[in-house]
């Protein structure tokens, strides 16, 4: 049952998960039932699996810039991300290098799986950023030491959509010897990866932020980096990851990875138009509104908003209930909100860390969306602001 | 909604008349176990969250859970420990319902262009067509009466307050839950004061830092009869825990915070026959006149006891029993009623 005052439902939460293509859920569809073979298997069914698996890591690989060899096939970002760090401090333990650095605005996949291995006697960096939400190549550069085993900073940022220097930041990291990851989930599908451009030696990707199903996610693996498997078991993905591939996820990965390739330049630029525009909207129509972090090397399709004087729990449920769907960008246990690790390490007041709301756009999304999110942006705001009578 | 089945039947029976409905479970505190590591008990866990959302998606509105960690340490649980702390009985629920629910939970509903909110408490609100006033009754289960909880309420917030299973009992409610298909029907009710883990209050208050100084157990004359571990244990009228072999049965009779002492004594000197009260609500907006025949609550189920005003203020009351009371207990409520009514109430001093 629709709220009857509900007029459409538009969804603004693309870094959240996105809708798969059609073409993608043909591919899953057919993975589940006529090729369901295990890509293990020797037979007919076996190898009609491992090519539907063949096929999607080729398509993987050319979105990236990487070779099909490289990609390991994953449930997730997360486990990509656990893997690229658990297994390098797995594989370095013995060298003597104990320290891991990171930015202080990484995905929780990557701060949480710091945290654990703290507690396994692994020294661990955090990189500060500025009020632009972008890392600092001198950070870096002061950070590191000749114990570094990893360098781990994300691409772009799930939050507030800044794209960090990558380049300049894995060439530091090489020469003082340390390996070099990024968390790429946020930027795979919305702006071109080109895994030697970046200068990475890891890679951690995921399908359902790009239009392909959840469930899926490669670590892309550098050939010739020491990394060591974190699922053990048998002989799946060249050792690397044990289990039975979720082949029909893997197969609408590929699609996705495609899909993405044939139109991700197109996509950029209609959504950047889009988000420009909805963006200075808000700000000449809303005031005490102000855009966090830095508005020039962003991904196309992100923004995130201060508004003044107002909760951004409230302002997400009431938005909601016009059918509208944004989002903070982390979320706790029971799916409340709490302030953001992000906003707050950009050095952010207190206020606008929990006053702050993410719009992702995404490829559905149309200008009458945007029309209609901008109609009723500014009375959703002055009503909150009304009631709550501006405490903060 | 708590995820219990009062609150899930409440908003299941108003969607069901047609009202637009929008579910919120209040999280008051961390629930991922880390953070500052205080335990916390059994109300509104993530299972219960768990059950809300699936009453929500089955009956068909949206569900949100709203963030009220920092009200409800602020608010409910620092009254909690001061309360005891100083020598009294508290009731956080009467804080949970006043601060949180009917005025945090009002004020985000008014946000949300919702026009009411409504709880699953037994009790009942009726507007009075001739003055225009709210009126807060008992709820329909004698057993289950919530009333004695919603005595802070004002005009301002009953206007706003809708009570859907106030008219049920227990059964029936439960009746109507299976009827729904709402797999909350069998969940048992909760007990005790929900957010005390094991019913031991006395852990949960030393874990945040109450006084557990030890003093003095004496008797009505002052003699020194024991020795305590903190006064916080302790609320009138209770027997167990004193530590004393005496050949007669032994009451608190009395908590001194400054002297850190416990004062016990025979039942008979447990039982009073006025009680005194402040930080007043008269629900009406106007006291009760001294000499008005009530009867008054000296706690939750404390089975109404007739009594007389002997004087009413705007924010204190007191009252004459017409049968001595036992174990009138400072920080619980005085509440005051006429038959069903709730006409007001304060805290016992």
């Amino acid at each position: 049952m629709l709220s009857s005052k509900i007029h459409m439902r538009v969804y603004f939460d693309h870094n959240a998960t996105t809708p798969v293509d059609p073409l993608v859920a043909e591919a899953v569809v057919r993975a589940l039932s006529t090729e369901f073979g295990n890509a293990s298997s020797v037979h007919h069914f076996g190898q009609q699996a491992k090519g539907v698996l063949d096929d999607a890591r080729s398509s993987v690989a050319r979105l990236i810039g990487g070779e099909p060899s490289e990609v390991v096939f994953t449930s997730g970002g997360t486990e990509a991300d656990n893997f690229a760090l658990r297994g390098v401090a797995e594989a370095l333990e013995s060298t003597g290098r104990r320290h891991l650095i990171a930015s202080s605005i990484e995905h929780e996949a990557i701060l949480t799986t710091l945290k654990a291995l703290t507690r396994r006697g692994w020294r661990t960096t955090l990189l500060p950023v500025g009020a632009s939400g972008v890392v600092s190549p001198d950070a870096l550069r002061d950070g590191l030491s000749d114990q570094t085993a990893l360098v781990s900073v994300m691409h772009a940022n799930n939050e507030i959509g800044t794209i960090q220097p990558v380049f300049e930041l894995a060439r530091l990291a090489h020469e003082r010897g340390a390996l070099f990851h990024t968390d790429a989930v946020q930027s795979v599908g919305k702006i071109p990866v080109d895994v030697r451009a970046l200068g990475a030696d890891l890679l951690s990707l995921s399908a359902h932020k790009f239009y392909g199903p959840k469930g899926a996610g490669a670590l892309w693996i550098k050939r010739g980096t020491r990394v060591s498997a974190i699922l053990t078991g048998g002989k799946h993905e060249r050792n690397r990851r044990a289990g039975t591939e979720n082949v029909p996820a893997v197969a609408g990965f590929g699609v996705a990875a495609r899909i993405a390739m044939s139109k991700l330049t197109a996509d950029a630029n209609r959504l950047s138009a889009l988000r420009d525009r909805l963006e200075q909207t808000v700000l000449a129509r809303v005031h005490g509104t102000a855009i966090n972090g830095a508005r020039d090397a962003r991904v196309p399709n992100t923004t995130n908003i201060s508004f003044e004087g107002i909760e951004a729990e409230s302002l997400l449920i009431a938005l909601d209930l016009e059918g509208i769907a944004v989002s903070t960008g982390s979320a706790c246990s029971s799916g409340t909100l709490e302030p953001s690790h992000v906003l707050r390490a950009m050095g952010l007041p207190t206020h606008r860390t929990q006053n702050s709301i993410r719009i992702s756009l995404g490829s559905g999304n149309t200008d009458a969306e945007v029309d209609y999110f901008l109609e009723q942006l500014p009375r959703v705001v002055e009503k909150l602001r009304m009631v709550t009578g501006v405490r903060r | 909604m708590s995820g219990g089945v009062d609150s899930s039947v409440a908003a299941a029976l108003l969607a069901q008349q047609g009202h637009e409905v929008i579910g919120l479970s209040m999280q008051l505190y961390d629930q991922s176990g880390g953070g500052d590591g205080l335990r916390f008990g059994t109300c509104c866990t993530l299972d219960d969250l768990h059950d809300a959302r699936r009453v929500a998606a089955r009956i068909g509105f949206p569900h949100y859970i709203v963030n009220f960690e920092e009200k409800f340490a602020e608010t409910v649980v620092s009254d909690f420990v001061r309360e005891y702390a100083s020598g009294r009985t508290p009731i956080p629920c009467v804080h949970c319902n006043g601060d949180l629910k009917f005025s945090m939970l009002v004020e985000r509903a008014a946000g949300f262009d919702a026009d009411f909110v409504a709880t699953g408490h037994y009790a009942r609100v009726e507007r009075d067509d001739e003055s225009g006033r709210y009126r807060l009754l008992r709820g329909a289960d004698a057993a289950k009466d919530q009333s004695y909880f919603l005595f802070t309420l004002s005009q301002a917030q009953l206007a706003h307050a809708i009570f859907p299973i106030g008219a049920f009992d227990k059964s029936q409610v439960r009746d109507q839950a299976r009827e729904l298909g709402l797999d909350v029907a069998e969940k048992p009710d909760s007990h005790e004061i929900c957010f005390v883990p094991d019913g031991d209050h006395a852990a949960f208050l030393a874990d945040r830092g109450a006084a557990a100084s030890e003093g003095a157990i004496v008797d009505s004359a002052g003699r020194q009869v024991g020795r305590h571990d903190g006064i916080h244990r302790f609320t009138v009228g209770q027997r167990k825990g004193l530590g004393l072999s005496t050949g007669i049965p032994l009451y608190v009779i009395g908590l001194n915070a400054e002297a850190g002492s416990v004062t016990v004594g025979t039942r008979g000197d447990l039982e009073k026959t006025a009680a005194r009260a402040s930080g007043v609500n008269w629900v009406a907006g106007v006291a009760s006149a001294a000499g008005t025949r009530v009867t008054a609550q000296i706690r939750h189920r404390h089975p109404p006891a007739a009594a007389v005003i002997r004087h009413a203020g705007e924010n204190e009351v007191s009252v004459e029993f017409v049968q001595p009371q036992v174990a009138i207990a400072p920080g619980q409520a005085l509440v005051i009623y006429d038959g069903d009514e709730v006409l007001g109430g304060g805290w016992i001093d």
